[in-house]
């Protein structure tokens, strides 16, 4: 037994210290990976836009030997027909980020468009779309995205609509709820009274009030996209060749064992863009879910 | 419970009807030509050959008949001939499965124990250098792409370190145990042959490993947020108040309550392990699921496309079912939602 019990409160405060850290950190750097996500697409959003003043090779060209390991002169080597892996690292960066945010922005719209309608509509419209979701959603986005592309014929463009068809349900279900959400709010309902059309309401009062969890959810999804993209083109089914496309240039390295260059740095390329979007999303959702937030609040208290 | 039980499984058999339709028609509508992948340019160009097959195959029906020939089918366990391995359907599928099956089991477990454990950890040191640590790891999980991470899990553990077999479900040579389950650990067990039980177990887990590398971000992630939710609640409180060691307070109060909905994800996580599938499998050569869609897909092999397709959908909407009926017995508000 101790001389003397200790004061409850002091004692629960003293068992929760480890968690009131937080408290005492700067802003910023309460959120580290989403500093480094935010530094690390910038960077290769400045490869996107330098590229060919980066690119010391032409990334198609055949005129190095093959397989040279990384030297100073091929800084990641080259590959099975003499092309310089950076060069092709450099400029797959110009395919894969844009196709990725073009990819993102036509299934956010298709999905929020549905998403929109179905909880601001209610009803018979509602439950309709939104079985549509769920079966869309019961697919495996892969297997389903390879039925399509291998069916239209192996091209960017044809893996693009394929990645689509399996990614617009997110969105809807996300947009919906939001909606859904917001329907009822007071003021809507004024705006309706003023005599404001579905399609106003929906734009003007609604949208931006539910357009910022949506961006999170894009964010999010852009990597998944560039994942799902480099996937399909790894298992032939995407980019042909000799586009430098990143999932490609791994499969390429897959059938040359020993050259581990080939693969290694396309792929640690896809990595570290798809956890940078990660990072940043994951902190953009953390800061706009009140679920953890309040569970942080109130650990706090 | 029993309505709720009977509204969920009415809602996963319209689910099941619908994706059979966009499976079907999606590969009927798209332009491919199964045909000429089958027979082959020059005979494609022989029209009495190509009218001939098209007849045999149900091709020159109108497409609702087809569709519901081929649903009859389905409901009798006929899913239709493979052009790949003139086998029917429901055959590959039933050699096949199981070594998938087998994988994505085992990277579930790990995942259960990884991911749990890590998202435990996380959640307990929450804000700190630790969590901020775990939670890197566990976005690189669900950011690494699968295909590279296999080919570099490979080219270190087993060509350069060899600690594991890079490819295949057992040696090459070596003959499967008899066929009880299908995974080759268990049957291997019920022979009662040890050596061999090694050798499966030791070609399963480096795939294994990778293939859980999205489920251990996902779990981690599910397991902290709901760890935190439970650590805020007043019951928590009163358990600390009332003194009981931390390690009681954790342990008896807080993980009860917090891994309850962690199955709820377990059913959306093994769905994203399923697509892994297709990747893993390719480069570690197991002969599964994933193996089989890549090739239906590179060879235009509609029925085994169609085939694919409704069956892992159908593993997803089971696995979603139990999951859902499992969480609606352990919390009554789910099923009054």
């Amino acid at each position: 037994m101790t001389a003397t019990a200790p004061n409850p409160v002091d004692e629960l405060d003293r068992r929760r210290r480890f968690r009131m850290r937080r408290v005492r950190l700067p802003r910023a750097w309460r959120r580290p990976l989403a500093v480094i996500g935010l530094v690390v697409v910038a960077f290769w959003v400045l490869v996107v836009i330098f590229g060919p003043l980066i690119a010391p090779y032409d990334p198609i060209a055949q005129d190095s030997a093959r397989y040279l390991p990384p030297s100073a002169e091929h800084l990641f080597g080259t590959d099975g027909v003499g092309r310089d892996v950076f060069s092709r690292v450099v400029s797959g960066a110009r395919i894969s980020l844009p196709v990725a945010v073009g990819l993102v922005a036509l299934s956010l719209a298709i999905g929020s468009t549905v998403g929109a309608i179905a909880g601001y509509a209610g009803g018979v419209v509602d439950g309709v779309l939104m079985r549509i979701v769920d079966l869309f959603f019961s697919f495996p986005a892969i297997v389903l995205a390879m039925a399509v592309s291998a069916a239209l014929g192996p091209s960017l463009l044809n893996a693009v609509a394929a990645i689509v068809v399996v990614s617009w349900p997110a969105y809807a279900r996300v947009t919906r709820s939001l909606v859904l959400g917001l329907r009822d709010a007071n003021y809507i309902q004024a705006s309706r009274l003023l005599g404001a059309s579905a399609g106003r309401a929906l734009l003007r009062d609604i949208a931006p009030n539910v357009i910022g969890p949506i961006l999170v959810v894009a964010t999010l999804e852009l990597g998944n996209a560039i994942l799902l993209l480099s996937g399909l083109s790894f298992l032939g089914l995407g980019a042909v060749p000799p586009t430098p496309e990143w999932g490609a240039m791994v499969a390429d390295g897959a059938r040359a064992f020993y050259n581990y260059w080939v693969a290694l740095f396309p792929g640690l390329a896809i990595f570290s863009v798809v956890l940078a979007f990660n990072f940043i999303g994951d902190a953009l959702r953390d800061a706009l879910d009140p679920r953890t937030e309040r569970a942080v609040g109130n650990v706090e208290v | 419970m029993l309505m709720f039980v009977l509204r969920r499984l009415g809602a996963s058999l319209l689910l099941v009807l619908g994706t059979t339709i966009v499976a079907f028609l999606l590969t009927s509508v798209l332009p491919g030509d199964a045909l000429t992948a089958r027979l082959g340019e020059r005979a494609a160009a022989n029209a009495e050959l190509v009218a001939k097959l098209r007849a045999e195959l149900g091709l020159d029906r109108p497409i609702w008949e087809q569709f519901f020939i081929y649903l009859g089918g389905l409901v009798r366990g006929d899913l239709g001939l493979s052009l790949q391995s003139n086998r029917p359907v429901t055959e590959d599928l039933a050699q096949f499965g199981p070594a998938s099956a087998e994988l994505a089991l085992m990277a579930t477990v790990i995942a259960l124990v990884v991911g749990g454990g890590l998202g435990i950890v996380a959640a307990l040191r929450n804000n700190t250098w630790i969590d901020n640590v775990l939670r890197a790891f566990s976005l690189g999980g669900v950011s690494v792409p699968l295909f590279w991470f296999a080919l570099v899990a490979t080219s270190i553990f087993s060509t350069t370190l060899r600690w594991f077999p890079s490819s295949g479900r057992l040696d090459a040579g070596v003959a499967a145990p008899p066929h009880v389950t299908g995974f080759f650990t268990i049957d291997a067990l019920l022979a009662g042959d040890l050596p061999l039980f090694g050798q499966a177990f030791e070609h399963l887990i480096l795939p294994a490993l990778v293939l859980s590398a999205p489920m251990v971000g996902l779990l981690m992630r599910f397991t902290r947020a709901s760890v935190l939710d439970v650590v805020g609640q007043e019951y928590v409180r009163a358990a600390e108040a009332k003194g009981l060691a931390p390690r009681t307070v954790v342990f008896g109060h807080v993980l009860r309550g917090a891994l309850v909905p962690v199955i709820t994800i377990v059913g959306t996580a093994f769905a994203s392990l399923l697509a892994g599938t297709v990747l893993v499998e390719q480069i570690f050569a197991w002969p599964g699921i994933g193996s089989y869609a890549y090739r239906s897909a590179t060879t235009l092999d509609l029925s085994a496309i169609v085939g694919v397709t409704i069956f892992v959908a159908l593993v997803y909407i089971v696995v979603n079912f139990v999951t859902d009926v499992l969480y609606g017995a352990i919390d009554p508000r789910i099923r009054r939602a």
